[in-house]
């Protein structure tokens, strides 16, 4: 428990900045900046990149928002600003 | 039971049931009706955000645009779901803690300035109206193709059916009809996908037949579609780019950028419960968004495979696509490609006058591919196919019973009105809540307001309806307009409102000013000034796409960063916000202390 809005403030965009780097490079970064170097990998039919703009940035992207949903939960408990 | 029958049956049930939810839901309060009285849980709204946010173009043309692009259709994808990642951590909870009723009072307050808002109003009626234009044409068609009525007529009903509902209801009414018409839309998408997917590779869910391989073989349906499509002439399916890798990056960046900063959508973050529920909401919607997204790329590449199967027998036989047997007889085409002849939207032409029809790119580059033809003795692709039809047409393509054709008819309808009615929410909300309360009669009573918000709300139906019977030659352009509004102006505005606390009024409006006017140089250079013809001014800039060759669809992304550039630099030069207003950043921040929205200035 502390009192601490920098701190808290901190710890939401140090959550914040580790969850857009997985968003840029699941999507911009596999999806469509790597995705010829990727496409030489197969999963199951999909050559790689593909998948990745077809597919698999999209459930990156929902994984994503449910970790934000809980860790952002845990940092407002950490910094007692929760809701009751 | 006879086809129109079965659709009339089915059209007409979903529609009571709507009308149902209407007549129960009706809300009394100007909370109820501009927020649903913030108690809708987190994943009921993550369904009725789905259906807002899925329009027409999402049900109906997305996979076959996706189906025309190949690989650089993923953009779409990308963009439109992405998004709601942005949305999720960057706005919806904040907004949601801030706790008033409209994206433009939010502006208003945080920015300290009547005329904020007003630019916001602005942005939010452009954006809003543009968009509803397209949704409106979009029930239209449905009707018109399906119950054989005239567009017109289509129209009209589809009118009388939003304002029955949204109208009494407002957004409590308007949330709990989306969350039926998620489900009647997602059903109607889904099971023609399964069938479909079942036939080409034997497994049922599409978003694994992609990946596997063709019935009864061991090629991949991928693999063997690259094949067919790159034997012809086309660009290789899995990885034809939308123009060059930069112009998709800016693309993707641009949908996701704007789908965050849509209103209507961040609206619907204002009718749950708490900030935690908000959080929690926008990946219960984004759930709902990829059951329909991650089957969409799935639909158009099996719906490619199996229009070049229809009208070229060795595509399933994987023998000579050039042999003179390999074309079916034109008198041999299926029904179906008749029924759709009709419509205009599918377009059978002779050319080389030997009664078989040829599918193929005859603008090829691919040197084999012409030569081929050219032996062939074809003289130019025979068919040419609209986008639109590979979901509408595609159980009967893939010769589904009449009961699944029925449900993608009241899918696309569904699709359709639900986000006008999310459209027509956010319209009203503006003008009754930031225009009439805000600016011209901050006395009114909540009776009256509510009064307000219904008659601005009947006024925004017949606008739209009126400009979806006489759609103005622009209709097309527009959509994309919307977003590149949404994200030059309003997205950076929001964010740099919470993720700035020093952020002052003079920056964030010539901000949003500067994003805007920007985008609409770029998009009117390439297409008119408002959209007239023949007032375009490409010339003025060098060319089309000169700037880094990226397409005005493209252009919001960059718009966005003139935005914060220039908000940026004005806030450098002049004073910084009032000390409360740094105080109310910093409760906006933080969860605690969240309460019901309210609409008090």
């Amino acid at each position: 428990m502390q009192h601490d809005s920098g701190g808290y403030w901190r710890a939401t965009l140090g959550l914040l900045t580790r969850i857009l780097i997985i968003w840029f490079l699941v999507s911009f970064g596999a999806g469509i900046l790597f995705a010829d170097l990727l496409n030489g990998i197969k999963l199951g039919g999909y050559p790689l990149g593909f998948w990745f703009a077809h597919q698999g940035s999209m459930y990156v992207f929902i994984v994503l928002i449910f970790y934000y949903a809980k860790k952002m939960g845990d940092i407002d408990r950490q910094f007692d600003v929760h809701e009751d | 039971m006879e086809l129109q029958t079965t659709i009339y049956l089915v059209v007409g049930l979903s529609f009571a049931l709507y009308i149902g939810i209407a007549i129960w839901a009706r809300a009394g309060s100007t909370s109820e009706f501009y927020a649903a009285g913030g108690q809708v849980p987190p994943v009921m709204n993550g369904m009725a955000t789905a259906a807002d946010w899925m329009s027409a173009a999402s049900f109906i043309s997305m996979a076959g645009l996706i189906s025309n692009m190949g690989y650089g259709g993923g953009l779409f994808l990308m963009g439109w779901t992405g998004g709601y990642v942005l949305l999720a951590m960057l706005l919806a909870p904040y907004l949601r803690k801030f706790g008033k009723f409209t994206v433009p009072q939010f502006i208003g307050d945080r920015f300290y300035s009547k005329s904020a808002s007003t630019v916001a109003v602005i942005c939010l009626l452009t954006a809003s109206i543009t968009y509803i234009i397209g949704q409106m044409t979009g029930v239209g068609v449905a009707f018109s193709r399906f119950l054989g009525v005239s567009s017109d007529v289509g129209i009209y009903v589809g009118m009388g059916i939003v304002f029955l509902y949204a109208v009494f209801g407002g957004m409590k009414g308007i949330t709990y009809t989306q969350v039926a018409q998620y489900i009647v839309l997602i059903i109607a998408y889904t099971i023609p996908a399964i069938f479909i997917s079942l036939q080409l590779t034997g497994m049922p869910i599409p978003q694994l037949g992609l990946g596997s391989d063709m019935a009864g073989t061991d090629v991949s349906l991928l693999a063997r579609l690259d094949q067919v499509v790159t034997d012809l002439g086309f660009g290789k399916y899995t990885t034809t780019t939308a123009g060059s890798t930069l112009n998709m990056f800016v693309y993707t960046m641009s949908l996701m950028i704007g789908t965050a900063g849509l209103p209507h959508v961040i609206m619907r973050f204002f009718t749950v419960p708490s900030v935690a529920a908000a959080r929690s909401s926008a990946g219960w919607a984004l759930v709902f968004i990829a059951i329909l997204y991650t089957t969409a790329p799935a639909v158009a590449a099996m719906a490619r495979m199996n229009l070049h199967g229809t009208v070229n027998t060795a595509v399933a036989k994987s023998g000579d696509l050039f042999a003179t047997e390999a074309s079916i007889k034109a008198e041999d085409r299926p029904d179906w490609m008749k029924r759709w002849e009709k419509t205009g939207l599918l377009k059978f032409e002779d050319k080389n006058g030997d009664g078989r029809i040829q599918y193929y790119n005859d603008a090829t580059k691919n040197a084999d591919a012409k030569a081929k033809a050219d032996a062939a003795g074809w003289k130019g692709n025979e068919l040419t196919v609209n986008a639109d039809i590979i979901v509408l047409a595609n159980p009967e393509i893939a010769l589904l019973p009449n009961w699944v054709i029925a449900l993608v008819a009241a899918g696309g309808l569904a699709a359709a009105l639900s986000t006008a009615a999310g459209l027509l929410m956010a319209i009203s909300a503006a003008v009754s809540h930031d225009l009439i309360k805000g600016v011209f009669a901050p006395n009114i009573s909540e009776k009256s307001e509510l009064l307000a918000g219904k008659i601005s709300m009947a006024v925004a139906i017949v606008i739209s309806g009126y400009l979806g019977l006489n759609p103005p030659g622009f209709a097309a352009g527009t959509v994309a307009l919307a977003f590149g509004i949404a994200a030059s102006s309003l997205f950076p505005a929001i964010m740099m409102g919470i993720f700035s606390k020093k952020m002052n009024k003079e920056g964030a409006m010539a901000g949003m000013l500067a994003g805007l006017f920007v985008t609409l140089f770029y998009v009117f250079a390439h297409k008119g000034i408002f959209f007239i013809k023949g007032t375009d001014f490409l010339p003025l800039i060098g060319g089309a796409n000169s700037f880094f060759g990226i397409t005005p669809e493209a252009f919001g992304a960059i718009g966005a960063l003139v935005n914060f550039a220039v908000a940026f630099a004005v806030d450098k030069v002049t004073k910084e916000p009032p000390e409360h207003i740094q105080h109310m950043v910093e409760a906006v921040r933080i969860p605690r202390g969240s309460k019901a929205v309210d609409g008090a200035h």
